[in-house]
């Protein structure tokens, strides 16, 4: 199954430390988000899957090995409404 | 209405109509240095709970452009209180030309300091007293931040103290004292003249504080994202505005420090106010 996130125009973005603010602008719903969440966000322009993700996110993230924390950051942005199934 | 008083506060302006002569007579007293309100964006109504508790046992009911079903009415002798909960009302429900924060602000040298807190935290007392202490007041209950400029707007109404608090708010022109009140005692402190008068000149935030009061001294420095947190929760409007909420907000929480305290008297919190702001 691959995922989608918004495309970067439906979301404004402001980092304010380890935490950023996401506003998505077609539920009007604000989001704190700590990392890896926005670079998931930002990943998740084009949809991928699991593994497809996972790579993208290796390069700079510590997550390779832990394939069970990723699915459950995408799984929390999936409730959130920030992730879909594409 | 029978009786009707009209007011402006800051960039607010407010028709207050009343069954009775009283309340209005005592607003009209309270508010006698403000200018009178042109266009009125609000109305608000006092008027008995049923026809005849206009005489008998005179009960207020707060009506207007925006109600809550589930407020009680107050006894005729509260019905300033009456009158300030249904401004407050109409300017948390209604209000959208600012994202309005639920925080006082005093300004110095043309740079305000916002103080938000739940009630009991001290908002208006602090406020008041800075007011005394060479700063100017901007109001007690809402601070109204303008989001194509990131400055705040006065809304300067009279400070509402409750119970011991009303002792230690300072000199200055007070209203009736209003006793066993559903919030105790409550007693308005009029902001001095030239405050009034400068109820049109806006300040830029330079520090926002987060008092709380009865603990031992203590001061840290908030990060952006627990402000950030912490006034979405203190906006009645955050969501009502939508983007441009977010975005005033982002950048007043990105630009501008943010310190927690804990007071256990109002010397101590001066003093560690000004030590923040020096």
């Amino acid at each position: 199954m691959r995922y989608r996130a918004p495309p970067a125009t439906a979301l404004a973005t402001v980092r304010l430390d380890e935490f950023t603010a996401v506003y998505h602008r077609p539920s009007g719903a604000t989001h704190l988000l700590v990392e890896p969440a926005p670079e998931i966000l930002a990943a998740l322009v084009e949809p991928l899957t699991l593994d497809e993700l996972a790579d993208r996110l290796a390069a700079t993230y510590e997550l390779a090995g832990d394939a069970g924390a990723l699915v459950a950051r995408v799984d929390e942005l999936v409730a959130a409404g920030l992730v879909a199934p594409a | 209405m029978r009786h009707a008083f009209a007011v402006r506060v800051g960039p607010a302006s407010f028709r207050i109509g009343s069954a009775w002569r009283a309340p209005v007579e005592a607003l009209a007293d309270l508010y006698r240095d403000y200018p009178p309100a042109t266009v009125p964006d609000f109305t608000v109504r006092l008027e008995p709970t049923r026809p005849w508790r206009r005489w008998l046992r005179p009960s207020v009911a707060i009506a207007g452009d925006f109600t809550l079903p589930e407020a009680a009415p107050l006894p005729l002798a509260q019905a300033l209180l009456a009158a300030e909960m249904g401004m407050n009302l109409q300017m948390a429900l209604g209000w959208r030309r600012h994202l309005l924060l639920h925080a006082a602000a005093v300004e110095r040298d043309g740079r305000a300091l916002l103080i938000s807190g739940e009630s009991g935290a001290g908002k208006s007392t602090l406020a008041s007293l800075l007011a005394t202490r060479g700063w100017r007041f901007m109001g007690d209950e809402f601070a109204l931040l303008d989001p194509a400029s990131g400055t705040l707007a006065p809304f300067p109404r009279p400070a509402s103290l409750k119970n011991a608090s009303i002792a230690l708010a300072g000199e200055g022109r007070w209203g009736p004292l209003l006793e066993g009140t559903p919030k105790g005692d409550i007693r308005h402190r009029v902001p001095d003249r030239a405050a009034i008068d400068a109820m049109d000149r806006g300040a830029t935030p330079a520090l926002i504080l987060f008092p709380r009061f009865g603990e031992a001294a203590a001061a840290r420095a908030v990060a952006p994202s627990e402000a950030f947190a912490r006034l979405t929760q203190a906006s009645t409007n955050y969501q009502m505005l939508g983007e441009a909420g977010f975005v005033a907000l982002t950048r007043l929480v990105r630009d501008v420090p943010a310190v927690a305290i804990d007071y256990p008297d109002t010397a101590t919190a001066i003093a560690l106010i000004e030590e923040r702001w020096a």
